[in-house]
This record gives C-alpha cells, sequence and structure tokens, in this order.
C-alpha cells in the first residue's frame, strides 16, 4: 500500500499547485533558515578529533597575580590560555606526558627555488615531533621529523599539501631545501590536506582560520627567533628587551597540549602540575596560591567560548523561526485535507479504516517534507553561499555543508512535515463519512 | 442477510434528543430487491448509513450476513463494509483525481487483493456495467449516466454480498434513469440482494418490495411483494 499512497499524494499534489507549491515553500525556507544556522554552529561547536579529544589536555599555569584582575581577559578564572617560554621547556623536559607539545604559530620570508616565483611569507608552527601523531596529522609524502631533530634543532621542515602544491607543483618535495629567511631546511614530509575547524589546538589565535602551511621543530624556530604571529600578552613587567629577554619573561604565547590516554594518566598529570606549581611557589617565582588547570578538547572549547552565546541564541532564533513555518504549513495542509473531506468519506465508505486514511494523509505530509527538505538545502546552499561572499573567510570556512548535514536537514524536513500533518492526519481520519455521504 | 430489530438511532445534544429512527426493524432476504420509501427526513437516509455500517446505531439489534454488528470496532466494521457491502450513491462519489479504472480499484486495494486478482475483477466489472473502453477515463469526461455506471462497477468489484443504493438515479435524467434501473434489476436476476433508498413512488415498484418509512419507523411492513411485470404495467 506504501506506493499506492505515494502515488495518491503524488496525485494529490498536482491536483492544487498553488497550494503544494505555498506548503513546500513554507517548510522550504524555514528548513533553510534554520540548517543554515545550524550548519555554521555545528561547525562551530563540532568536536574536531572525535577520536582523541577525550585525551589531549590543554595546560594552564597561573604565572600572573590573580589579585591583578586588569590584566586577564575573558578567561573567567584568570588563568591565561597560554604558557612562558620558561614553563613550556620545563614541562617538554619532565616528560610527564605519553606525548606533549610546546608550540607557536611565527612565520618566515620563503624564497622559492623557482625563480618565476617571488618570496613571500609563510605562516609556520613551531612544534614538536609529537604534535603530529598527538593532533592525527595525516602525511602525503614522508613524516614527521624524528625526536633526535627536536634535540638536535635540526634545519627540517613539514609542510601542507598546499604548499608543496605552490611551491614544488605537488610532487613528492621530501628531501628538497627551502630557503626561510635565507636559511636552507629540508624538506621531511608534506601533509594530506589537514585543517580541523575549529583549530583547537591554539583557539587563542584565529580560532576559525587555516592551519598552517608550514611546521618546523619548536627548538630551531626558536634558535632562528622566529617571531610569533599570534597572541603575546604580558603582566605589567615585559621582561628585558631582546628575544633571550621575552624568553625569560612572564609573557605568555605558547600552547602545550598533553597526551593523556586514561583517567589516571590525566590524574598523575595533574598532580605533576600541581606539584611544579608549588615548587615554583616555594622557590619564591609565585606569591600566590598554585593554580593549574588540565582541560580536554571539548572542556577547552567551552573554556574559550568558541560557540559564543549570540551564535546559540541565533539557532534558537532560526529554529523558532522554522517553528513558525510549520504552524503555516500546518495550516495549509489542514485546509487542503479537510477540503477533501468527501473523497476521504467515500473511501471509509469503501473500506478504508481510520488507520489507512492516516498513513495516506501523513504519507503525503512526508512527500511534501521531502520536497520542502529538497527546497531547504537548495536554500542552505544559497545562505551559506551568501555568507561566504558577505562575510570574512575565517567564517567561509564553517559554511560548508557535511553529508552529515545534508542527512539532518532531510531529517529535520520529513520530521517536521510529519509533525505539521499530524493534526491535519488526525482530523482526516475522524471524518465522519455518513456525514459526508448525507450532506451530499 | 439484512435483519434489524427494534433498532433505535437519535442524535443527542445538550437540551434535546431527535429520534432518527425508532423501534425501526426490518428484514430482507438474500436476493431481494427491496425499495425504501417515505418523506424526506423520515430517516430513509440514516437507514442506508447504519445497513452500510458507516454510521452506530443508539439501540436495538443488525445482524449483517448472520453478524451481529453492534460493538464492532472500526477496523472490523471497515472490514465488513469492505467486504460485503457495495454502495451507489445519488451522486455518484467518483474520485475525481482517479480514472475509472483507478476509482474501482479503490476498493479492491483495502481488501487487499493482488495486482493480478484487482485488474481481472475490474476488468469483469467494466464489461458488465458496458464501460470497459471508458477505463482510462476521467469523471469528469463520463456522462451522468456513465459515472453512475462505473460507481455500481465500484460497488460491483468486491463481489459483495448487499448492493445499499441510496436514490441511484436521483442525479440523471430519465433516459439515463431508465438505463441504471435496467442494470440493477439485471444483477437482481443475477441473484444479487438490492437494498435501494429512494423518495421515487415509481422507482420503489421497480424492486420485489417496498419499505415504507415514516418518522423513523416503518409503517407499511406487510406490503405486498410485487413483481415487476406488474410495476411495468403500471408504469
Amino acid at each position: 500500500m506504501f506506493s499506492y499512497y505515494v502515488n495518491l499524494a503524488l496525485r494529490s499534489l498536482r491536483r492544487n499547485v498553488v497550494l503544494t507549491a505555498l506548503m513546500i515553500a513554507a517548510i522550504g525556507v524555514g528548513i533553510g533558515a534554520s540548517m543554515t544556522t545550524l550548519t555554521v554552529f555545528r561547525a562551530m561547536s563540532g568536536d574536531p578529533i572525535p577520536q582523541k579529544s577525550h585525551q589531549l589536555f590543554a595546560v594552564q599555569i597561573g604565572n600572573w597575580d590573580p589579585q591583578n584582575r586588569r590584566d586577564y581577559g575573558r578567561e573567567p578564572d584568570g588563568l591565561q590560555p597560554q604558557l612562558t617560554y620558561m614553563d613550556s621547556m620545563a614541562l617538554m623536559k619532565s616528560h610527564a606526558a605519553a606525548r606533549q607539545t610546546a608550540m607557536y604559530v611565527g612565520g618566515f620570508a620563503l624564497t622559492p627555488s623557482n625563480p618565476e616565483l617571488r618570496p613571500f611569507q609563510i605562516q609556520s608552527r613551531a612544534a614538536y615531533t609529537d604534535f603530529f601523531p598527538m593532533f592525527q596529522v595525516p602525511f602525503r609524502y614522508g613524516a614527521p621529523w624524528a625526536a633526535a631533530d627536536d634535540e638536535n634543532h635540526a634545519d627540517v621542515v613539514v609542510l601542507s599539501a598546499e604548499l608543496n602544491d605552490k611551491v614544488f607543483g605537488g610532487a613528492n618535495s621530501v628531501g628538497k631545501t627551502l630557503n626561510l629567511d635565507g636559511h636552507d631546511y629540508r624538506v621531511v614530509g608534506v601533509m594530506e590536506h589537514w585543517s580541523p575547524t575549529p583549530k583547537f589546538y591554539d583557539l587563542n589565535n584565529n580560532q576559525f582560520g587555516k592551519a598552517e602551511e608550514l611546521y618546523l621543530p619548536f627548538t630551531r624556530a626558536i634558535d632562528a627567533q622566529m617571531p610569533s604571529w599570534g597572541n603575546y600578552n604580558c603582566s605589567g613587567d615585559i621582561g628585558e628587551p631582546g628575544w633571550e629577554g621575552r624568553l625569560r619573561s612572564e609573557c605568555v604565547w605558547f600552547q602545550y597540549w598533553a597526551e593523556l590516554p586514561s583517567a589516571e594518566s590525566a590524574a598523575r598529570y595533574r598532580s605533576f602540575l600541581m606539584n611544579y606549581a608549588s615548587d615554583l611557589q616555594r622557590a619564591g617565582r609565585f606569591r600566590w596560591l598554585p593554580r593549574t588547570s588540565l582541560r580536554d578538547v571539548r572542556e577547552w572549547m567551552d573554556y574559550q567560548q568558541v560557540v559564543t552565546n549570540s551564535a546559540r541564541i541565533l539557532v534558537l532564533v532560526s529554529f523558532s523561526f522554522l517553528f513558525v513555518c510549520l504552524l503555516n504549513a500546518m495550516g495549509l495542509m489542514l485546509a487542503k485535507i479537510m477540503g477533501r473531506a468527501a473523497d476521504i468519506g467515500v473511501r471509509r465508505a469503501l473500506g478504508a479504516n481510520r488507520y489507512a486514511i492516516f498513513s495516506q494523509c501523513l504519507i503525503e505530509a512526508g512527500v511534501i517534507g521531502l520536497a520542502g527538505g529538497l527546497l531547504g538545502l537548495v536554500l542552505t546552499a544559497l545562505g551559506l553561499w551568501g555568507l561566504r561572499v558577505l562575510l570574512s573567510e575565517e567564517v567561509g570556512r564553517l559554511t560548508h555543508m557535511s553529508v552529515t548535514d545534508i542527512s539532518i536537514a532531510v531529517a529535520l524536513s520529513l520530521t517536521a512535515a510529519l509533525l505539521a500533518g499530524l493534526y491535519p492526519t488526525w482530523r482526516a481520519g475522524q471524518v465522519q463519512p455518513a456525514w459526508q455521504l448525507k450532506a451530499q | 442477510m439484512l435483519k434489524m430489530t427494534h433498532l433505535s438511532k437519535a442524535y443527542r445534544t445538550e437540551v434535546v434528543e431527535t429520534y432518527a429512527l425508532r423501534d425501526f426493524s426490518i428484514l430482507v432476504k438474500e436476493g431481494e430487491f427491496v425499495a425504501v420509501t417515505g418523506p424526506s427526513g423520515s430517516g430513509k437516509t440514516t437507514f442506508l448509513t447504519i445497513a452500510g455500517l458507516l454510521e452506530e446505531f443508539t439501540g436495538g439489534e443488525y445482524q449483517l450476513d448472520g453478524a451481529n454488528v453492534r460493538g464492532l470496532n472500526d477496523n472490523q466494521r471497515s472490514r465488513l463494509r469492505n467486504e460485503k457491502i457495495g454502495f451507489i450513491f445519488q451522486a455518484f462519489n467518483l474520485i475525481a483525481d482517479l480514472n475509472v479504472q483507478d476509482n474501482i480499484d479503490v476498493p479492491l486495494r483495502y481488501r487487499g487483493f493482488n495486482g493480478a486478482e484487482r485488474r481481472r475483477r475490474i476488468q469483469d466489472a467494466l464489461s458488465r456495467v458496458g464501460l470497459s473502453a471508458r477505463a482510462r477515463h476521467y469523471p469528469a469526461e463520463l456522462s451522468g449516466g456513465q459515472q453512475q455506471r462505473v460507481a455500481i462497477a465500484r460497488a460491483l468489484a468486491g463481489s459483495p454480498r448487499l448492493l445499499l443504493a441510496d436514490e441511484p438515479t436521483g442525479n440523471l435524467d430519465t433516459q439515463m434513469a431508465r438505463g441504471v434501473l435496467d442494470l440493477l434489476e439485471e444483477l437482481h436476476r443475477d441473484g444479487a440482494t438490492i437494498v435501494m433508498v429512494t423518495h421515487d413512488p415509481e422507482l420503489a415498484l421497480r424492486a420485489q418490495r417496498e419499505v415504507h418509512i415514516v418518522d423513523g419507523q416503518v409503517v407499511d411492513l406487510a406490503a405486498q411483494p410485487r413483481m415487476v411485470a406488474a410495476a411495468h404495467a403500471g408504469a
């Protein structure tokens, strides 16, 4: 009977094209508006590394005076999201986690060997080799540099796929050299396209921006005095002048992540951090109670307010709009179905029970929902395209529909149409055939 | 085939209770052609809708083909209606969206017949009413008489035990009405049980027997059966 009901639904929809178009438009516009905001919201709030998000932890150490509140930004607990060089190095040397990396974002002037290409600036990330397995970075050619390269401050780099395409035409560039600020670096690996959204490992610097195009050992970047292109925050005392002064200062500009595969290892690391901060207090560097924090990826995103309250309100408003559209669709559906009360009466007289009438009308609502969903997808694509055109590239990265988003849109539309169709369908099932036939 | 005993049907509002049928008894035997007559508002259509299981009754008993229908739920009533009863309405009540064969297909779908069986029954029914050539026409393309014959084909297709006709010629001109009546008589001769509601005394004469209803009660249950030939002679 399902195919029969679908056939009847299509006939019914063709019978009154204007009413059908209005119902589909009501659902489609509602779906389009809600899915546009939901797609962006999901991109903002989604888990960027679901397989490991509960094993990766951002580290914070309270190295600033908690009484000096003016120094603090949006973080509610007064802890800074970044670390000093001193703390970063101390934690790296401890090897207290299964994997760990200190890192920062900076940049170089890259001079391509191809004379046809002009030198250009390239955003780079200084990190330890653990960065790659920790964050599951895929490789097209080669591999990450070795741990020994970190210790030896080796002149090695890993390129993004985009940079490799640009400089080496997409060929395997492993073993080739790249000139950065006048110094040659050997390419050891080329990544596949990789750019998690949001850029959870450095939410303090362009959280929805692209991943960096070039990676080099942290130790080598410090030697090369690669300048920071990210946030560089100091509390009062900015330290001695010069690069060495910066490294010895209480200024924070390094992100620090630890991989802790189990709850026990995370608990041990927390104790380790507190002990580390307590030691610094005893040594006189901190004149306040030791404060540290360890947050996994989801906690870190919440803490850094990746999804703002205004974004949540926008989603709420768009779904309220969908609700209004559904009410309209329900009214139209009710008018359409009750306009066929006579036909329903005849069907009842010919042997249809209430369930059969209910099924027929509900399938008609489902067909409308599917059509509305398709229109909604088109409108969502248009809405996202509009956002890309009107807003920044950063926002544009949030406007790509995934298969999941498309599935959500279709499921939402079907559910919405079925919900909107429930009352009219129930009313159809209540049609008294005797009254309909007597009325004629 | 159809037996109602002391049946009543009351419509109640907060202030008034109106009886459409009161102490209503009737017996229609298998193979009979009975005309139910009466003035407007006498309860003819209410009788027909109750007989057709389209409406529930307030009191009394109703047996259809030996089965007591009191207390049946919607599913059971619908199944019984689909299997045992064929309706012929004054206004034909064809579904405008569906062509002739799809209209006839409606009760067969609810019956659960497979495609081949449905096709066979549709062809048989259309052939019986002489409209095989109109299978793909839509109701709006047919004359009133043809539409009523389609409605009869639809009623016949499921091989019902009882045909209920409500003013089957009420919307037709004389010539078309005669054709439809001839068809009903032919069906009766072939063994169909027919109950026809009409307010037209001449039409009633074509039936074997007439039952007259006034104010919801049968007033002439003892009327003598009349032969169709007599009716023709009278006309």
